[in-house]
């Protein structure tokens, strides 16, 4: 457990009282908002919907970067922990790309059996 | 508690993952969350995805909270970090109270409701759903429900950890690790949200 406390140890924390820090949440709280009001907003625009698709996927892994990196602090640990970390989920990438694959063969089959368009 | 967080995102990664699945395959009866969640308190109009707009600001700032909780943790001032966690235990029961707002208006659906099989069906439950496909929901109930039950348990272990703070525990200790861990844990939950939102209510 001691990997998650490192912090402590933070050049930032050291010198000005966790000023920096208060700096660094409410700029992240700002970030995360913006991007989530952008997010309602284009839902309702003319964007074609697989472009749609692409650029909210892209704008939720932009929110998980912060949340991840700053709230959890990962960004300020050692490396090593990150990846350990964060590596396994290129299993859940093949397992998301294997599965939409399916849904679609799944669909593909419906259409054939049951003609549905 | 790193391990138990990646479990845990394995587990909802496999929900959602088990989700998209289906709603390819049903794509054709798949309902448009939009056309499904446009309530908002106090206005009889319809608004899409305000609702849910206000619950992911209300995690997030508890979230916000919580790190400057974690934050005056490593300042040793217990004071800032009560007054903090206070909030957090706030926006926790608030994003709770809006997610049982949320499922009852899903739950009674619209007034009109829809003709399915020559009854007239209101709302959705686990076998019926007048807005599409009945699997929307199931996973509807599962995944928020999941989603809500850890905001639950967070909301308690934020209220023990308050108390002890409140004792003195960590005065005693002389740090504030366990405020950290249950931030740690508290922030995936915030992050389970944003993917809930992304992929429940905005694709």
């Amino acid at each position: 457990m001691s990997e998650t406390a490192t912090i402590h140890a933070d050049a930032h924390h050291s010198d000005d009282g966790g000023r920096g820090m208060r700096k660094l949440i409410w700029k992240t709280f700002w970030i995360l908002l913006f991007i989530t009001v952008g997010e309602i907003i284009i839902a309702f625009s003319s964007i074609p919907h697989g472009i749609l698709k692409l650029i909210f996927i892209s704008l939720t892994i932009v929110k998980a970067y912060f949340i991840v990196g700053t709230f959890m602090h990962v960004k300020h640990e050692r490396t090593q922990l990150g990846y350990t970390i964060l590596l396994p989920f290129a299993l859940i990438v093949y397992f998301i790309a294997m599965m939409m694959a399916e849904g679609n063969a799944l669909h593909f089959i419906r259409e054939v059996i049951e003609g549905i368009k | 508690m790193w391990i138990f967080l990646m479990s845990d995102a394995f587990t909802f990664s496999s929900l959602l993952i088990a989700y998209g699945t289906l709603r390819h395959k049903f794509g054709d009866s798949w309902p448009i969350p939009g056309d499904v969640f446009h309530h908002f308190p106090f206005y009889h109009g319809e608004i899409k995805l305000a609702y849910v707009g206000l619950m992911t600001f209300i995690l997030i700032m508890s979230s916000v909270t919580m790190v400057l909780a974690v934050e005056a943790g490593h300042r040793n001032s217990k004071k800032e970090v009560m007054l903090w966690m206070f909030f957090t235990i706030i926006g926790g029961l608030m994003f709770l109270g809006s997610q049982a707002w949320e499922w009852y208006h899903f739950i009674t659906g619209s007034e009109e409701g829809k003709m399915i099989g020559g009854k007239l069906i209101h709302g959705a439950n686990l076998s019926i759903n007048e807005y599409g496909n009945p699997l929307f929901g199931d996973f509807f109930f599962f995944i928020t429900g999941f989603h809500g039950f850890h905001v639950f348990s967070g909301v308690c272990i934020n209220i023990i950890v308050f108390i002890l703070v409140a004792r003195g525990f960590n005065d005693r200790k002389k740090d504030y690790e366990l405020v950290e861990k249950v931030g740690l844990y508290w922030h995936f939950v915030d992050l389970v949200w944003v993917f809930v939102f992304t992929f429940f209510y905005l694709i």
